[in-house]
């Protein structure tokens, strides 16, 4: 299966520095941390990066995250993290790190995971799964794209929904555990995929899955039951 | 490298088994594929081995099962820094197909590749030798369709996007041409030891 973009093995290699510039809080658990990157060479959304925290004995630690802003953000990268239980990465992350901190960050990655706007996009993402998708969408609204993309996104509840405020039409949330008023509490299920495989883009769909590996089993499921070709899937799970 | 205000990092431990830059997953094994898990019968697989060999042949599952059974226990590391101890698998060393397929000296790499279209590239030093396998069982078990059952090539000294899961077949090369992850700014031989993850490491 074939990745979307071709990736520089030159770009993958070299370090940057990455000064934070910016913390935004997403949900209670959920942060927005904003990089000026000034030699940054430019991603296609669904990409991701590696970043290196380093202890002053000499003790490294990387990380591979998903890039949440679009390309269009001029030597700017932003990254949404959760704060993992115990992590040492993210734990600095929403504890310690403030504007004007320097990392390390090498990238983008991957040309599998990336959408250049071609192509009509079925993205499914689940909790922070989101971040790659929302990427995309931002790049779809930055540049006024009219190819369609529909995103369904899988939270447990209200509260927990990343960039809620940034959702339009194309958004179907998802609630398991607590909705808002009138809204089903429950699972992603054949139902909410029917709806959009019905009105078949020209072209078909390409669909990017996002979250953990049990999410990520459960939505390819559904797009391969409701007919999505099974090599027009792409996913991505944490881990 | 420069350091991290204030980043201390988990606790160091003297371990002379975890390859630098990884950490001990403890009882996790996650799952990284970037495909749907296909819906892959024993009865439905094959394994291939052609390209620079005397004699191609595809074995099903029987047949490869008729081969020498051979074991692997010890770590396994993931590009994505953790590493995994005590894992055991069983299946067939991947010697004992070569030698019946008899690789050209001309060969130097190898494309494994899935049944869903994966694939990967090592030099064919790195499958030889006693250091990889075609592997069936995992603790004792069928390997698990996420694993890579019901069969996964295992190549535990390399990172482990190597492991091709549901390995369909290997293809014996006079250069390397570069798989699914190489092709996306990995690194061509991915070894640990040396932290070689992307390209130019």
């Amino acid at each position: 299966m074939p990745g979307r973009i071709g990736v520089s093995a030159r770009t993958a290699s070299v370090w940057r520095t990455a000064t934070l510039t910016e913390i935004r809080r997403e949900t209670p658990r959920v942060s927005t941390f904003r990089f000026a990157v000034p030699d940054w060479p430019g991603h296609v959304p669904g990409q991701h990066l590696v970043l290196r925290l380093v202890a002053e004995d000499g003790y490294a630690a990387q990380r591979h995250y998903s890039i949440a802003s679009a390309p269009d953000d001029s030597g700017h990268v932003e990254l949404t993290l959760d704060h993992v239980e115990d992590g040492e990465v993210s734990g600095w992350f929403h504890t310690v790190a403030r504007p004007g901190d320097r990392i390390e960050v090498r990238g983008p990655l991957s040309g599998f995971f990336a959408w250049p706007g071609d192509r009509p996009a079925l993205l499914v993402g689940a909790g922070s799964g989101v971040v790659p998708l929302m990427s995309m969408l931002r790049h779809h609204r930055a540049r006024g794209l009219t190819v369609p993309l529909r995103l369904l996104v899988s939270v447990r509840r209200p509260g927990e929904l990343i960039y809620a405020r940034e959702f339009g039409a194309e958004t179907t949330p998802v609630f398991t555990r607590s909705a808002p008023e009138g809204v089903a509490v429950g699972r992603m299920t054949a139902a909410h995929v029917a709806p959009i495989m019905a009105e078949r883009p020209s072209g078909g769909w390409e669909a990017y899955v996002c979250g953990s590996n049990s999410f990520a089993e459960h939505a390819s499921r559904l797009l391969v039951a409701a007919g999505q070709p099974v090599e027009r899937i792409r996913i991505e799970r944490f881990g | 490298m420069n350091i991290t205000r204030g980043f201390t990092g988990r606790p160091r431990v003297d371990d002379p088994g975890l390859p630098p830059g990884q950490y001990d997953a403890g009882d996790e094994w996650p799952v990284l594929s970037a495909e749907v898990t296909p819906d892959l019968a024993p009865a439905d697989w094959t394994f291939r081995i052609d390209g620079l060999v005397a004699d191609p042949r595809t074995w099903d599952w029987e047949q490869a099962h008729a081969l020498p059974a051979s074991a692997y226990e010890g770590a396994i590391h993931c590009v994505t820094s953790w590493s995994k101890f005590g894992v055991r698998f069983g299946g067939v060393s991947l010697d004992a197909f070569l030698d019946v397929v008899r690789p050209r000296g001309s060969a130097t790499h190898v494309v494994a590749y899935a049944h869903t279209g994966y694939t990967t590239s090592l030099p064919l030093s790195d499958v030889t030798g006693g250091r990889a396998w075609i592997a069936w069982e995992y603790d004792g078990r069928p390997l698990p369709a996420e694993h890579g059952g019901p069969a996964r090539l295992l190549v535990p000294h390399l990172y482990f996007w190597k492991s091709a899961k549901w390995i369909a077949g290997l293809r014996l090369l006079d250069h390397d041409e570069p798989g699914f992850w190489e092709g996306n700014g990995y690194h061509p031989r991915g070894n640990p030891w040396e932290e070689q993850r992307y390209s130019g490491d």
